[in-house]
């Protein structure tokens, strides 16, 4: 446990994130590890957080040691996509039962570790740590090594009990663990001085494969996706990459960090939401390659891709802009997301109304407000009941936020998308934003909303009219 | 009958079963103004919100007691106190139904004196209902998490009446967690043609149906009330609905004196015609008219779907009491069952008519599937239906692939025939035309074709 212990404090005191960098020193070390409000929590685990940042790694076994609650109640759950594999499909736990609380769970581990290899012969077993065998004291680290050596299989310990903290902390320790036990313990066949490692993207909705095809015609090769549609071998040998980009997200930073302090990969933080910050990204990953090597006509090149493609994507999203122009949109996500499809959004004459910034630092909330104009309203932290009145008194004509708000929308009858990581539709690269924009189109201009708004004919008429007021 | 197999294996793949504390949380979600808190981290709620959500595509009241490392070592009374009063200032809730995880089991806290303690130091909250509920997910099934909560509301909430005063009308009803709110509310509209007023608990019909309120409430949106749980000893009858709730049934009766009459399930003609003789004779009016007319309907849905069904190789996976709903009925219908697998004990188990029983999971039964005409199991079964490439009828908890699952109604005689189209037409659909290659002989048995001496 206290190495544990160790470890979640240095990840929380991460100093390549530039949102804790910018708190006092004492509030630095304890970083993002907000304490959770009992009653008034929600959220996942760190154990949630360390599955959804693996589980895309798609030829290894995952193996929650822990009773069925957390992998009988959440497996099958995550977007995720894979190219070859599907093994990472596969559900597998030990399901603890009241024996192995009294007599310890590590041997019912190493033989369920030997079971999946016997059967599945996968590349790597990751094997997650939960709460109930981390009180009981079982010792993952060493039934993994153990189990690694006699089978001849990387075993890799994901220590991460769900008490530890919140979903992003789990992101952080299980880049951890693929910093102690996975990276650079292989070597590639061969390298080029295109090799990039993308870190932080999950392939949801299979988004990597959005942004996939214009890599593969500038010829820069992704060496590893951490995690997305990714095998065990292309992480081991990502140690080996030229660059490496950060996806937006912060949960993995400290992996992109000290891949650069060990093996010297330089990385930028780049999103691709948003036609712009898809292009700042493509040129930022050429940037890299040629200061470290690549023949600079790699620049010249993403240019013309750039010029090309984003003339496409307006081409695309301007048949819209009769149709969406002066829609307000109200937009509740997580951090820079906010921003980063705003200017898309606006593009296609849509007007943002109000947006959250809840997990926002004080730079994004300035570009917010440059974006937004003043008729735009930002919220801390709104009440679902808030903002059900605030639907319900129409002050908006769509919602864009993540499933844990879509009841508060379509029960206040209102058009609502879906842009978390649970959502069905790939919004990345030039591509994403076009089928963004259309998303929006769809969910406005169906027809259920002029029929759901009218009123029952036995409601009286003065209600009535006052129900009509709303939808004009 | 069946021969109970219990999976040997040391690592489950691809999981049946879900957990206990969930069952439960469910469970209090058939009450009115409800929030369920599991005393656990966060993630056991979090998972179990998702869950449901995906499955009955509504807002699901659930709430933690967000246990830390700390918390987690010293104790969780300052965090359950802490979850208590934010949920009551922030939601305002009739009944804060508090289900516990491994966590807090393998701990030891003792919640039960937790709340008495809150009870003693927060006289504010006085009016809040608490209920808790031990549910430790190394243990049992989600089937046996709704069971024991229903059990302690009936022990925590039901007032012993004062007088031996029965309403002749009044029938509790206590269904199994297998039964769909659309379930719910069918069963609802057939007691009350029998003139009877009946009490659901839990009632999910009024809270997870999928309504448009009025109002935005963080609570459940409605299902049975506080007011007429407490009421519920004045009923001249209980009628138990699944094994699983014997247990709480017995409870109430020795509460409160209630008789109850447990119905194994609802899906068949004989079950419901068991049903509705019981109805009648305790509403005491002849079966109405609407329901000879839907027996009538169901006996011309299995003449038109027998042909179909007959000798079709089935394999079910389900928690017991849903299983033994769904092979009963298969078997009713001209169906083999090929495998049935289940996740936790019952007593029912040994009485399926079947070969065997496993309890296992859907690896199990992905192995024993192979070959069969139809896969019918939760969504979970997705993979294995595809590998296998069988039809695939899906029901139970979860089902988050397809729309609907809170109103896909299997009870009743009306119930049953809509069942018998479902699935009949998926055997249809998967039906093979056949091909001149069909029916070749087999290549060994082919002799040299015989010449024959063809007379001038």
């Amino acid at each position: 446990m206290s190495d544990l212990r160790a470890k979640v404090l240095q990840v929380l005191d991460e100093p390549g994130c530039a949102t804790n960098q910018a708190k006092p020193t004492g509030d630095r070390k304890k970083g993002c590890n907000k304490l959770l409000a009992p009653g008034a929590a929600a959220g996942g685990c760190a154990f949630d957080g360390a599955k959804i940042a693996l589980q895309p790694i798609t030829d290894v076994a995952h193996l929650v040691h822990g009773p069925i609650a957390c992998e009988g109640n959440s497996w099958d759950g995550r977007g995720s996509k894979s190219s070859g594999s599907q093994l990472y499909r596969t559900s597998f736990t030990t399901d603890m039962t009241e024996q192995d609380i009294v007599f310890g769970g590590e041997k019912h581990l190493y033989k369920a570790i030997k079971e999946v290899i016997e059967k599945y012969n996968p590349a790597a077993v990751f094997v997650y740590q939960t709460c109930v065998p981390a009180m009981i004291g079982d010792d993952l680290e060493s039934v993994c090594k153990a189990a690694g050596k006699k089978f001849g299989k990387p075993v890799i310990p994901v220590n991460v009990p769900g008490f530890v903290g919140s979903k992003n902390l789990g992101n952080k320790l299980a880049g951890e663990a693929l910093l102690d036990y996975v990276i650079g313990t292989e070597e590639p066949e061969e390298t080029t001085p295109y090799d990039i490692n993308i870190i932080g993207e999950y392939n949801l909705s299979g988004e990597l494969w959005q942004v996939r095809p214009l890599l593969d015609e500038l010829g820069i090769r992704v060496l590893a996706c951490i995690s997305g549609d990714s095998k065990y071998h292309e992480v081991a040998r990502s140690h080996r990459a030229r660059a490496a980009m950060m996806v937006c997200s912060k949960a993995m930073i400290n992996v992109a960090r000290k891949m650069e302090e060990r093996y010297g990969i330089p990385y930028f933080e780049g999103s691709f939401y948003g036609i712009g910050d898809v292009s700042d990204s493509l040129r930022k990953i050429a940037q890299l390659l040629v200061e470290r090597g690549a023949p600079a006509d790699l620049l010249a090149r993403t240019e013309v891709v750039i010029v090309r493609e984003e003339e496409r994507a307006w081409q695309r999203i301007a048949p819209y802009r009769p149709r969406l122009l002066g829609k307000r949109v109200l937009l509740f996500t997580g951090g820079v997301k906010s921003w980063s499809v705003v200017a898309a959004l606006q593009e296609a004459g849509l007007i943002l109304t109000g947006t959250s910034v809840k997990k926002s630092t004080p730079g994004d909330k300035e570009r917010i407000k440059e974006l937004m104009k003043d008729d735009a309203h930002m919220f801390d932290d709104l009440k679902p009941r808030e903002m059900y009145k605030m639907l319900t008194e129409a002050k908006a004509d769509i919602m864009l936020s993540g499933g844990r708000t879509q009841f508060v929308a379509l029960k206040a009858k209102m058009p609502w998308l879906d842009i978390n990581q649970e959502r069905h539709h790939a919004y990345a690269g030039y591509e994403g934003m076009v089928t963004l924009v259309r998303e929006i189109d769809k969910a406005l201009s169906n027809p259920i909303w002029e029929q759901i708004r009218r009123p029952a004919p036995w409601e009286n008429s003065v209600m009535a009219d006052e129900l009509s007021i709303h939808i004009a | 009958m069946a021969n109970l197999v219990v999976s040997q294996k040391q690592c489950t793949v691809n999981p049946l079963k879900m957990s206990q504390t969930i069952g439960a949380a469910l469970a209090f979600m058939g009450v009115e103004g409800s929030m369920p808190l599991l005393h656990g981290s966060q993630g056991c709620t979090s998972f179990g919100l998702v869950l449901f959500v995906r499955h009955f595509r509504e807002a699901i009241p659930m709430q933690t007691t967000a246990m830390s490392e700390v918390s987690t070592v010293l104790g969780g009374f300052d965090n359950v106190e802490q979850a208590v009063v934010n949920i009551s200032n922030r939601a305002n809730p009739g009944l804060i139904g508090i289900c516990t995880t491994g966590v807090a089991e393998i701990k030891g806290d003792d919640l039960n004196g937790f709340l008495k303690l809150i009870r003693r130091g927060h006289p504010e909250l006085g009016h809040i209902a608490l209920v808790d509920v031990s549910t430790p997910d190394f243990e049992g099934a989600f089937q046996d998490g709704w069971a024991a909560a229903v059990t302690r509301m009936v022990e925590e909430l039901v007032e012993a009446p004062l007088h031996d005063v029965r309403l002749s009308s009044r029938v509790n009803v206590l269904p199994g967690c297998h039964l769909t709110p659309g379930d719910i509310d069918e069963l609802r509209d057939i007691l009350e043609a029998f003139g009877l007023e009946p009490f659901f608990l839990p009632d999910l019909s009024g809270s997870l149906d999928g309504h448009i309120p009025d109002e935005f409430t963080p609570t459940t949106l409605g299902g049975i009330s506080l007011e007429n749980i407490r009421k519920m000893g004045s009923a001249c009858w209980t009628l138990a609905l699944g094994e699983q709730m014997r247990g709480a049934a017995i409870t109430l009766e020795h509460l409160t004196g209630v008789p109850y009459r447990l119905f194994e399930r609802l899906t068949g003609l004989a079950a419901n015609d068991e049903l509705v003789g019981f109805l009648s004779q305790i509403g005491g009016v002849p079966v109405p008219r609407r329901y000879r007319r839907q027996r009538s309907q169901l006996i011309d849905a299995m003449l038109d779907g027998h042909f179909y069904f007959g000798g079709k190789k089935v394999a079910v996976a389900a928690e017991p009491d849903l299983l033994a709903t769904m092979v009963h009925w298969l078997q009713e219908m001209g169906c083999e069952i090929q495998a049935a697998v289940t996740t936790t004990s019952s007593p029912l188990l040994e009485h399926i008519p079947t070969e065997e029983v496993v309890i296992g999971d859907l690896e199990d039964f992905e192995l024993r599937a192979a070959g069969a005409d139809l896969i019918v199991t939760h969504s979970h079964g997705r993979q294995a239906a595809e590998r296998l490439g069988i039809p695939f009828f899906r029901i139970g908890i979860p089902v988050f692939d397809r729309l609907g699952a809170g109103h896909q109604t299997t009870v009743g005689y009306r119930g049953t025939r809509d069942l018998i189209f479902s699935v009949g037409n998926l055997f249809l659909a998967g039906s093979h035309e056949p091909t001149a290659e069909t029916w070749l002989v087999p290549a060994q048995n082919r002799g040299t074709p015989v010449s024959l001496h063809v007379p001038h």
